[in-house]
């Protein structure tokens, strides 16, 4: 079939920045990092289970700089995801769509995701150095 | 008046042929993440030590690995139908999308099964 240009749509870029498809376009963003968290996560189970020298081998990557940058990003990624998900769920239950209450539980999942990603990352310092 | 047929109104579907299956499985998928995501979160950061004995004495313990196989599972299951999503909107032309949604399926049940048989391997011992 012929590949004809036509007339399209007005897209993303015709439309003004704002919190609310910012937070939607995190939202996948997130989804699609913490797919890659799986095979983290597949690799930290297998390395457990091949015993303890695989299992040190995979902690010290994971405590490398670049390993603890991408666990802090994943655990970031993971607290967005959960409560903005709520936030979706909400939407899906029929709450929640005025235009303060969007603002306001955007920012709550922002927020309390950089909150709870810093909690997690003190109690995980706490843990290393006692 | 309806352009529907009588067939497809009782079927519940769309263009989509699956109605509104993969909407509601990413729903109550999400849901159950909930308590598994946060159980998982939790165990780990109230474990003393993240050394090998402590995570392995934790991970064999019935109520941990059975926790974490069904986290696994649904984890996998939800990011699947997510990313397939990703997939649809972004990869244009009819063969490449379906070799990456097959691709794509393969690699989580890859991972996804690699998970399990782990989990299950410090479950049950060598």
């Amino acid at each position: 079939m012929p590949v004809r240009a036509r007339p399209l749509s007005p897209h993303l870029q015709v439309y003004r920045w704002q919190i609310g498809n910012t937070l939607s376009i995190l939202h996948r963003l997130t989804g699609v990092a913490l797919a890659l968290g799986i095979v983290a996560l597949a690799y930290w189970l297998m390395s457990l289970a091949g015993g303890e020298d695989s299992y040190d081998g995979a902690m010290r990557l994971y405590a490398s700089p670049v390993g603890l940058v991408a666990l802090a990003g994943w655990t970031f990624c993971f607290m967005y995801h959960l409560l903005n998900g709520v936030r979706h769920l909400f939407w899906d239950a029929g709450y929640g769509f005025e235009r303060r209450q969007r603002h306001t539980s955007g920012w709550i999942a922002v927020l309390g995701a950089l909150a709870l990603t810093i909690g997690v990352g003190l109690v995980a310092w706490h843990g290393a150095h006692p | 008046m309806s352009l529907r047929s009588p067939l497809g109104r009782v079927l519940g579907t769309g263009s989509a042929k699956d109605g509104t299956g993969h909407w509601w499985a990413q729903r109550v998928s999400s849901v159950a993440l909930i308590p598994l995501t946060l159980w998982f979160f939790y165990s780990l950061m109230m474990l003393p030590d993240l050394d090998y004995s402590t995570v392995k004495a934790w991970l064999a313990l019935p109520i941990s690995s059975f926790l974490a196989v069904l986290s696994v599972t649904v984890v996998t299951h939800h990011s699947y139908l997510g990313t397939t999503v990703v997939v649809e909107d972004y990869v244009h032309g009819a063969g490449v999308k379906v070799v990456t949604l097959m691709g794509l399926r393969f690699l989580y049940v890859l991972f996804g099964g690699a998970s399990i048989f782990a989990i299950l391997r410090v479950a049950f011992g060598t």
